[in-house]
């Protein structure tokens, strides 16, 4: 799985459990919490979907590395042992 | 015995609805607790439950029309005369508009979160529900697609935006970019800001609110969450703000005289503690439907109930049960937020509780100055039906509870 496909995952469970984020166009470095008033609530649904489909289960003192689609497309591949570059810094 | 059946009004600041669908079509049975049909309000589509078995009559508005709380919408034939008689909303003439005899129906209904699923039979002669985002409707209808086709991927296998986008996409000609509609969600925000302001004014007009505030450690509290959830898989994971319920809940028990209804000025005192939780609503508005018999729910299960009512939140599919239900509303403004939060009692219920953004600050335990997690409660009560001094041994023992989280 490449970052992207990781990243694009992660919005796919991000529109599930929050579909009235469905028309949005999310960027990818957004902080999700402060752009698209992502609650508590979401978050855990979130990281209980990411959970389901990819296997990683993200304790809670993680929950603020998921601060935008490429932080936590970045952060689940390192969980997954998946050696990437994400482009330049 | 015939009756009929009327807009049922959704909470205070409910005037007219619009019918979308008739789930029940004339000559179909329905039981207590039965979807009848499917109204849009200001707060989105919301499915309408029936409060008797009967059968099904002639409708009398049709598809699309929006008509006044109160007005007949169909006829119908109760089966239980006695319990109808008590219970039916279009059994008399309603006495105001916003008819009390709602609140003595739910009466009747203990439970009515999750009517169970029974008789295999029932559905055989029960059509293929059809549960979708109002969006997802205006959309469908746009487009020329029966929602019937459609497969739903929202809560509840709800059809949201996206499912008619791509099922629109395959089956009706893209639209020029020029005229894709504006962002639409669940509920009609505009309307939802008209009906938030009457009952606001309304409440802000008639209700004589006091205020009193608490200071509540809750360190106690957030490292038993945190220990909880550390074992647990995300999907069993809780959030504070579910003790912050179940205490609020729990303590109301105590305290009759916050939990009920102002009816023209007399207090009625509820039968059940059913918490309405404010839910802000992305894009502005906000709704607080109702977790019912909260204080008999294991948290586990109130966790599961509060993230159920969130999703319909989002996907705009709330019942009517969980919108004119709640007996007390809770408040909290979770994790990005200020101290404190100031109430506005939403009538006719007499009480809001509200929580502030839980912080680190500096706190004195056993003469020393040590750093705690602290969280602001309030209480805004109606002051025609309570007392500061009862108000604020209430607070107090919201506060002791959380000190205890174990035995929420």
């Amino acid at each position: 799985m490449t970052h992207n496909e990781i990243r694009a995952a992660a919005l796919e469970e991000l529109i599930n459990v929050a579909p009235d984020l469905a028309e949005e166009t999310i960027p990818v470095d957004a902080d999700l919490r402060e752009t698209f008033d992502m609650d508590s609530m979401d978050l855990v649904n979130w990281v209980a979907a990411l959970h389901r489909r990819l296997g990683v289960d993200i304790p809670e003192l993680d929950y603020p590395k998921l601060r935008s689609l490429d932080a936590t497309a970045a952060y689940l591949a390192g969980r997954l042992g998946i050696s990437q570059t994400p482009g330049p810094p | 015995m015939s009756a009929v059946y009327r807009m049922p009004s959704l909470g205070a600041d409910m005037e007219a609805g619009t019918l979308i669908e008739w789930v029940k079509q004339p000559g179909e049975r329905f039981a207590k607790g039965d979807v009848i049909a499917v109204v849009e309000t200001q707060k989105g589509a919301i499915e309408v439950e029936v409060f008797h078995d009967g059968v099904m009559g002639r409708p009398l508005v049709e598809t699309g029309q929006r008509v006044p709380v109160g007005t007949p919408m169909a006829e119908v034939e109760l089966v239980d005369v006695q319990r109808a008689a008590a219970a039916a909303p279009g059994g008399e003439p309603p006495a105001e508009r916003r008819a009390p005899t709602r609140t003595a129906a739910v009466r009747t209904l203990p439970g009515a979160t999750s009517p169970p699923e029974p008789a295999g039979a029932r559905s055989i002669t029960v059509p293929r529900r059809l549960r979708a985002s109002p969006a997802a409707r205006r959309q469908a209808q746009q487009l020329g697609l029966a929602l019937a086709d459609l497969a739903g991927s929202g809560p509840d296998g709800a059809i949201v935006l996206r499912d008619v986008v791509s099922a629109g996409g395959r089956a009706a000609p893209v639209r020029p970019p020029a005229e894709r509609p504006a962002p639409r969600r669940g509920p009609n925000l505009d309307a939802m800001r008209g009906a938030i302001a009457a009952a606001m004014s309304r409440s802000k007009r008639e209700i004589p609110h006091y205020y009193l505030s608490h200071t509540i450690d809750l360190t106690r509290a957030t490292d038993w969450v945190a220990g909880h959830n550390a074992v647990r898989p995300p999907e069993r994971r809780i959030l504070l703000g579910v003790l912050l319920i179940k205490a609020v809940a729990v303590t109301l028990r105590n305290y009759p005289q916050l939990n009920g209804f102002d009816r023209e000025g007399r207090f009625e005192p509820a039968t059940g503690i059913h918490v309405g939780s404010a839910t802000a609503i992305r894009g502005g508005g906000l709704v607080a439907p109702a977790i019912h018999d909260a204080d008999r729910l294991e948290l586990d299960v109130l966790m599961d109930r509060l993230r159920d009512l969130v999703a319909r939140v989002r996907a705009g599919t709330l019942r009517s049960s969980e919108l004119a239900d709640p007996t007390v509303t809770v408040s909290s403004l979770g994790e990005r937020g200020v101290d404190r939060l100031y109430g506005v009692i939403y009538p006719p219920q007499v009480a809001i509780v509200g929580f502030g953004t839980p912080s680190p600050r500096p706190w004195v335990v056993d003469g020393q100055v040590v750093p705690r997690t602290l969280v602001t409660a309030t209480l805004a009560a109606d002051h025609r039906h309570s007392d500061g001094h009862r108000g604020a041994l209430f607070l107090a023992q919201v506060g002791q509870r959380l000190q205890e989280p174990d035995t929420l």
